[in-house]
């Protein structure tokens, strides 16, 4: 018995370490490294005492923290109303589906929708407004990186909050607590760890946009994206780039351990949360 | 389970069948041999097929065309080394760089009896010198493009001209760090090739004054934003203008009197060629002047062959704006590879000014 299942483990094993272990060794060494394939710390140090790369990092810690903070104000009363809809499955299906369109395409139709000529600035035209520039600023920017990330948000919310036991709210309300009480002091604190697993998926690949930072934001907005991309693609500096990746990874780690603290908690507190489900 | 485990196994077996299909098609095809093949890596969209379909069929050879979007990735496939390209188009500071690195093979101009029809402007350049590995394909220059609605002639004639307060948010640039550090250079009167960290230092203090009136710094989307009237005035290369001024009659492009970079896409052949037979009788194929004028129509760019730009149309052989007067081909400077460490410098600097914000 045992013997079979180990066997079972074997592509689970091979995959994570060809595509998850290997890639991220691979990074480290290559940070560590200089071109000559010399060991060296030269590119941390490079990184810590330029200015433009933590101001850079600085740039990129601070829209992923803006992006995840918009989404994240649009996604919970989105995914609260949601779970009191009828027909849930359909508009939990509207919400998917513009994951299934490829990212750069997404992009480009918001291109058509901001440029001078588009959608937007005929109608801001069309009502006396006048025509704005909505390109390459960080609105658009912002907006667009949003836009995108949204689904991401309100699919772990919306789960949260379905697995909650409608008898706890019930029970909060019996108890004389407002709808605002509910909320702060039973709903919302019930639902965190959707919250949690939503700010997860949203910042870190916030964190290193770079397509976005061009197309949208002209290269006005700089992330660490941009710096990698250059570090691979025009200085062929592979070292440096990887540093930055590892600076990204570092990052990344942090934020998960941020956000993992209390889940061991959650669930001494709501041990029949599976079977409600 | 059952359902998901059939499913798989459909996707699978239409694969194989997809794959003996192709591999039964290609067969029919004639064996494909590296004796008959000529592997050809080249830009997108950088040559016209019907010449390849005349080149197959005078001299039999089946043309495998690939392509390449940047410098650095074809510099590392060949470098790999896994497939055995025949032929490549690098630009000029590339070609030196594969150079010195040993990765190129040495052309023999003696045995390519069309080599005469080249003009001798565009020969021994400071990248190749007595073009020793490589066979001029198209040239071109760094210039502004400018929409006449909004930007007359004489307000944009040079380098100088984009810091005029006037252009407020205004100006598209492109994302090169040699370019833009270049142009900023040269209005300082200094080489595009200065290695001296104090002048470049000056020229990215420059551009940082220039910041303002930079609306954004992008690629390809140039292209598109210029023709669509976003912006009235962009900072790029030939090339892509000409196909924005097909697309937009009210756009023009300045090569800058005072000076300019000058490029090139060469044909080498790199270490990983395999049939140097086919490699040579493509080379003096499209070194033919009819041929080299042909593809200069579909392409769009310059052609260095002097015999091949006679044939062209007057409107084409004409154009100040892509054959601009010797006087400023004397002014134009052609990149030469600074070494690793410079060129990092040059990068460094120009992220410093992407991130400037006034």
């Amino acid at each position: 018995m045992k013997k079979t299942r180990s066997f079972f483990m074997v592509p689970y094993l091979a995959w994570i370490i060809l595509f998850v272990i290997a890639p991220l060794i691979l990074i480290l060494y290559q940070s560590l490294t200089n071109n000559q394939g010399q060991w060296t710390l030269q590119n941390f140090q490079t990184y810590a005492t330029s200015w433009t790369y933590l101001k850079m990092t600085l740039n990129s810690f601070w829209y992923a923290l803006l992006i995840t903070a918009v989404t994240l104000l649009i996604s919970y009363p989105t995914a609260y109303i949601l779970s009191k809809m009828k027909r849930q499955q359909l508009w939990l299906l509207l919400i998917i589906l513009p994951t299934w369109i490829n990212l750069l395409l997404k992009t480009y139709a918001f291109i058509g929708l901001l440029s001078r000529t588009g959608t937007v600035n005929q109608f801001l035209a069309f009502i006396g407004i006048g025509p704005r520039q909505l390109l390459f600023s960080d609105f658009s920017f912002l907006l667009v990186a949003s836009y995108i990330e949204i689904p991401f948000m309100i699919l772990p919310i919306y789960n949260a909050i379905v697995q909650l036991d409608p008898a706890l709210v019930n029970a909060s309300r019996d108890l004389g607590a407002t709808n605002f009480q509910t909320f702060t002091k039973v709903v919302f604190p019930l639902t965190i760890s959707g919250v949690k697993a939503g700010i997860q998926a949203v910042f870190i690949p916030s964190l290193s946009l770079f397509m976005i930072t061009r197309l949208i934001g002209g290269n006005r907005v700089i992330t660490l994206g941009t710096a990698i991309e250059e570090h691979f693609l025009t200085t062929m500096n592979w070292g440096m780039g990887s540093t930055i990746g590892v600076v990204l990874i570092v990052m990344m780690f942090i934020m998960m351990m941020l956000t993992n603290d209390r889940k061991k908690k959650r669930q001494e507190v709501l041990p029949n949360e599976e079977k409600t489900n | 389970m059952k359902k998901l485990l059939s499913l798989s196994l459909m996707i699978l077996a239409l694969c194989g069948i997809l794959w003996f299909g192709s591999y039964h098609l290609s067969q029919s095809q004639g064996a494909v041999t590296t004796q008959n093949t000529l592997n050809l890596y080249n830009w997108g969209d950088y040559i016209d097929p019907k010449l390849i379909t005349k080149f197959e069929k005078q001299t039999g050879y089946h043309v495998q065309y690939e392509t390449f979007d940047s410098n650095e990735a074809m510099f590392t496939k060949i470098q790999q080394g896994g497939t055995a390209y025949d032929l490549a188009v690098p630009s000029d500071y590339m070609i030196e760089k594969m150079r010195k690195a040993n990765l190129l093979v040495p052309i023999q101009t003696k045995k390519l009896s069309n080599f005469k029809y080249l003009s001798k402007d565009f020969l021994n350049k400071s990248f190749d010198p007595h073009n020793r590995y490589s066979v001029p394909y198209f040239w071109g220059t760094l210039g502004i493009i400018y929409n006449d609605q909004e930007v007359k002639a004489s307000e944009m004639q040079h380098w100088d001209d984009l810091w005029n307060p006037k252009w407020k948010d205004q100006i598209m640039l492109v994302d090169s760090a040699r370019d833009i550090m270049g142009l900023s250079l040269i209005s300082q009167g200094h080489s595009v090739n200065s290695t001296n960290l104090k002048e470049m230092v000056a020229a990215q203090e420059k551009l940082n004054q220039l910041s303002g009136n930079v609306k954004a710094v992008l690629a390809d989307e140039i292209k598109l934003y210029m023709i669509q009237n976003e912006a009235p005035i962009a900072v790029t290369w030939s090339g892509e203008a000409s196909e924005m001024l097909d697309a937009n009659s009210h756009l023009h492009y300045v090569v800058p009197s005072e000076g300019s970079n000058l490029w090139f896409d060469n044909i080498v052949i790199p270490k990983t060629a395999k049939n140097i037979k086919a490699a040579y009788a493509f080379l003096n194929f499209m070194l033919d002047p009819k041929n080299a004028a042909q593809n200069a129509e579909y392409v769009g760019y310059a052609t260095p062959n002097e015999a091949g730009m006679k044939i062209l149309p007057a409107a084409i052989r004409q154009d100040k704006q892509f054959y601009p007067p010797a006087s400023t081909i004397d002014k134009l400077e052609v990149y030469q590879d600074l070494g690793q460490t410079k060129v990092e410098e040059y990068n460094d600097l120009f992220l410093k000014f992407k991130m400037y914000r006034q």
